[in-house]
């Protein structure tokens, strides 16, 4: 496939996704002051040593951000991963087994998503200690429910082609035909709802900050930062807008190289046949 | 330009298309290269070719349609002395249904399941406004009985699940009808029948539009079919012309190579072997049942001797993939036992052990769903190998290699994914997958149902040669007495999940019949003019039945 067919889109999405990651590996050398650092004066407006100024306590805003960056994408990426191996791997293997322990994973995931998850991850994390691990489990595990039921859905339609049948005929066990007959058929959609459960994490986590369950001070994370300083908003200072708005740019920008995953993904339903 | 006298006159129709595969740019292929035909007021013409010789799209051309992506990209059209092709989009809504109408191939897809089949089959000429709805009804009920539909009064008061596929595509044709149009395009209409109910629709088919004066266009890849209807006949092949002429001439005396090839589709010369004392394969008094109450087998006794080819024939319904299904392990039975190689098979797959498995192949209908897209040629066959004799790396590659040059396909296409084949090339990788585990029986289930007649000739004759070198016997599920004819040496009729007849092929092809063998036999379409007339003589069919 050649770069010239990626639409414009795309390419607006995959540049601003590589500039946050990139900001977010690189934290340390590219933030002008470091993370926890007290440099000026509270809420300072912008100038030329503090391009997007100060917070409330006086650290420097754009270090903050760039550090926030590394947080939050860090914890959302992980939380995605783990959501996206428990839920895939069971979701195949309820489809491929069927019978009881269908039902019983089924009905367990049914049971978890009843409760609202904003609300159970609060619970969860007002009893537990709200550090990183503990944050990419609770995160990864409650959003597993949503890529079981798609990866279940998948599964069920592969499951029933003649080709896993003849792998069933020839004797072959679960795993075979889990890991070689319905994974590679199966990757496509998942890839691209990868990119929306991202999305999902990111604004999971800045909400469970927001909340003060999160990420804990003085560390930066965007759902924090916000929460800092939504008070200037009444003395008319913008500083809360500014991780805000990093969080809309950065979903917007994961999204548009979804949009254009999914589109791929058609494509390839349409030509499977053929 | 000549003024065109002719009701339907297409002059160097010229069709492409856009595709778009994945992964690479846009591409516009050609899918009609430049032809011709006229169509005279009452005369019926066939067109025959295999899938992707461009009939449906010059068929729905004539209507100034494509389906889509497809574009008509040069030529003319004329109807009734106009060029459709210039009319527009008014003059298209004007024209389609009054002067042309189209009948679908499958009817059970192209009925709106919500509605009563009477207000479907006027809806077309209520929109025209041409009468009420009194006298359209009238005329349809007239139709409906011209059609043989039971009880034509009351037929239109039912919806479309409540009658079988047969009379719905007769419905089909009592709407084309109902405008009076000058010319029907008719689109495999009988392809998705069985064999006992295409020849009634068949023969309703004819009589209406000799009674109505019609002029047709019927699309259709069964050459024996289009004989029986048509007057004129049309070979395509790559959407080029091979052959147009005369129906008798066309079956009788083809001039074209092509043509010649499709005349004499499945005259394999066949011996059949008489069976030998152990047989590889004994299904005992079988009775199976879905979800438990559905009882869809019963007391069925089959046996399949070493190197030898039972054929298991019937409708669909009959209960023959069912038997395919029991006999595997997928469905275990609830009734009898199955004896293979001296031993008897446990019920369910889980209790066969890898050599029962091995020694029990199976190849399915779609060859397109029965390999996984993601895997190479090589994969797939090497999997087996790999599974029963532990083979890997030269050695696996050798006998991969051999396979596929059993299979005549050569080791060049180790390396492709399914999608890069044809259909009956993907068949022949299936075949090579079951023949990699080295097994004493291989189920065919409908393996050349879905591919086009030259290739299945093709594919049939590969199968016996195989079975010469091989020794594999075979169990052969299909609906298609001609496979039978061509490759079987037992045969199993089956109906209503029963064995109604039972043995040597020579024994089950000759008199005296039982009623449900005759009638399937006299509905296989034969290659000679005058079939169609000869058959429902001879089976007094009363073609309302099904």
């Amino acid at each position: 496939m050649s770069l010239r067919r990626i639409p414009i889109s795309a390419w607006i999405g995959i540049i601003l996704t590589l500039m946050f990651v990139f900001a977010a590996v690189f934290a340390p050398w590219v933030a002008p002051f470091p993370n926890t650092q007290i440099v000026g004066g509270v809420w300072e407006p912008s100038s030329s040593t503090h391009l997007l100024g100060t917070d409330n306590l006086g650290r420097d805003l754009l270090s903050r951000l760039i550090y926030g960056a590394r947080t939050t994408i860090l914890i959302a990426a992980l939380a995605t991963a783990l959501s996206f191996s428990l839920g895939s791997i069971l979701g195949f293997t309820a489809a491929v087994m069927g019978g009881w322990v269908d039902m019983v994973l089924s009905r367990f995931v049914d049971m978890l998503m009843a409760i609202p998850t904003l609300i159970f991850a609060l619970v969860v994390l007002s009893v537990l200690p709200s550090t990183l691990v503990v944050l990419v489990c609770v995160m990864g595990v409650l959003d597993a429910t949503r890529v079981y039921r798609l990866a279940r859905a998948v599964a069920v339609d592969i499951n029933v082609m003649d080709y896993v049948e003849a792998a069933r005929l020839r004797g072959e066990g679960h795993l075979w035909v889990i890991f070689r007959e319905i994974l590679p058929n199966a990757l496509t959609p998942l890839v691209a709802e990868l990119g929306l459960r991202f999305i999902f994490q990111i604004l999971l986590l800045s909400a469970l900050s927001f909340l003060g369950l999160g990420i804990q001070p003085p560390e930066a994370d965007w759902g924090s930062m916000v929460k800092e300083n939504k008070d200037g908003i009444v003395f008319g200072v913008g500083a809360a807008l500014l991780p805000a708005a990093a969080i809309a740019l950065l979903a917007i920008s994961v999204n548009l190289v979804a949009d254009w995953i999914l589109n791929r993904t058609t494509d390839l339903k349409g030509g499977r046949g053929g | 330009m000549a003024e065109p006298t002719a009701l339907l006159d297409v002059r160097d129709l010229k069709i492409g298309a856009t595709v778009y595969a994945p992964g690479e740019p846009p591409e516009d292929i050609t899918i009609v290269h430049g032809v011709s035909f006229t169509l005279e007021k009452g005369r019926v013409l066939g067109l025959i070719g295999e899938s992707g010789a461009g009939k449906s799209t010059i068929g729905l051309a004539s209507m100034a349609y494509g389906r889509g992506g497809v574009r008509i990209t040069g030529g003319e059209v004329y109807l009734n002395g106009r060029d459709i092709l210039k009319v527009g989009p008014r003059g298209l809504r004007r024209l389609r249904s009054n002067e042309v109408a189209y009948v679908a191939q499958s009817a059970a897809a192209s009925f709106n399941p919500a509605l009563k089949l009477m207000d479907q089959v006027v809806e077309a000429v209520l929109a025209h406004g041409k009468s009420g709805r009194r006298a359209v009804e009238a005329r349809a009920r007239e139709l409906f009985a011209k059609l043989k539909l039971p009880n034509p009064d009351t037929f239109g008061d039912r919806y479309p699940h409540q009658v079988s596929g047969g009379q719905l595509q007769r419905a089909m044709t009592a709407m084309a009808l109902a405008c009076k149009p000058d010319l029907i395009v008719f689109d495999e209409p009988t392809t998705a029948l069985d064999v006992t109910t295409q020849i009634g629709v068949l023969a309703a088919i004819k009589d209406a539009i000799r009674d109505e004066g019609v002029a047709a266009l019927y699309i259709t890849h069964d050459l024996a079919v289009v004989a029986q209807v048509s007057d004129e006949i049309m070979v395509l092949r790559h959407g080029r012309m091979v052959e147009h002429g005369d129906t008798r001439q066309i079956i009788e005396a083809p001039r074209e190579d092509y043509t010649r090839a499709l005349v004499s589709v499945r005259e394999i010369e066949h011996e059949a072997k008489q069976p030998g004392d152990a047989p590889v394969l004994a299904a005992r008094k079988i009775g199976a049942a879905y979800s438990g109450s559905l009882k869809v087998l019963h007391d069925v006794s089959v046996e399949v001797y070493p190197g030898q080819t039972i054929a298991v024939v019937g409708e669909s319904g009959s209960g023959k993939s069912t038997l395919a299904r029991v006999i595997t392990g997928l469905l275990p039975p609830s009734e009898g036992r199955i004896e293979f190689a001296g031993r008897t098979l446990s019920p369910a797959l889980s209790g066969r052990s890898k050599d029962d498995l091995r020694e029990l192949q199976m190849v399915y209908q779609m060859a397109d769903v029965a390999m996984n897209p993601r895997q190479t040629v090589a994969q797939i066959i090497g999997r087996p190998l790999e599974f029963y004799f532990g083979l890997k790396g030269a050695e696996k590659r050798q006998r991969i290699a051999e396979l596929l040059d059993e299979i005549e396909m050569g080791k060049g296409f180790a390396d492709r994914y399914p999608a890069e084949l044809s259909g009956g090339q993907k068949q022949r990788v299936c075949i090579a997958r079951a023949l990699a585990a080295k097994p004493k029986l291989i189920i065919c289930d409908e393996v050349t149902s879905a591919l086009d007649p030259l290739i299945a000739d093709g594919i049939l004759k590969l199968l016996l040669d195989l079975q010469k070198v091989e020794g594999v016997a075979y169990l052969f599920i299909t609906h298609d007495l001609a496979t039978v004819k061509a490759i079987a040496d037992s045969i199993a009729v089956m109906h209503q999940g029963k064995v109604v007849r039972y043995g040597p092929k020579d024994q089950v092809l000759s008199p005296p019949f039982d009623a449900y063998t005759e009638m399937l036999l006299a509905s296989v379409p034969e290659m000679h003019l005058g079939w169609l007339e000869q058959a429902i003589e001879r089976t007094r069919m009363k073609p309302a039945g099904h």
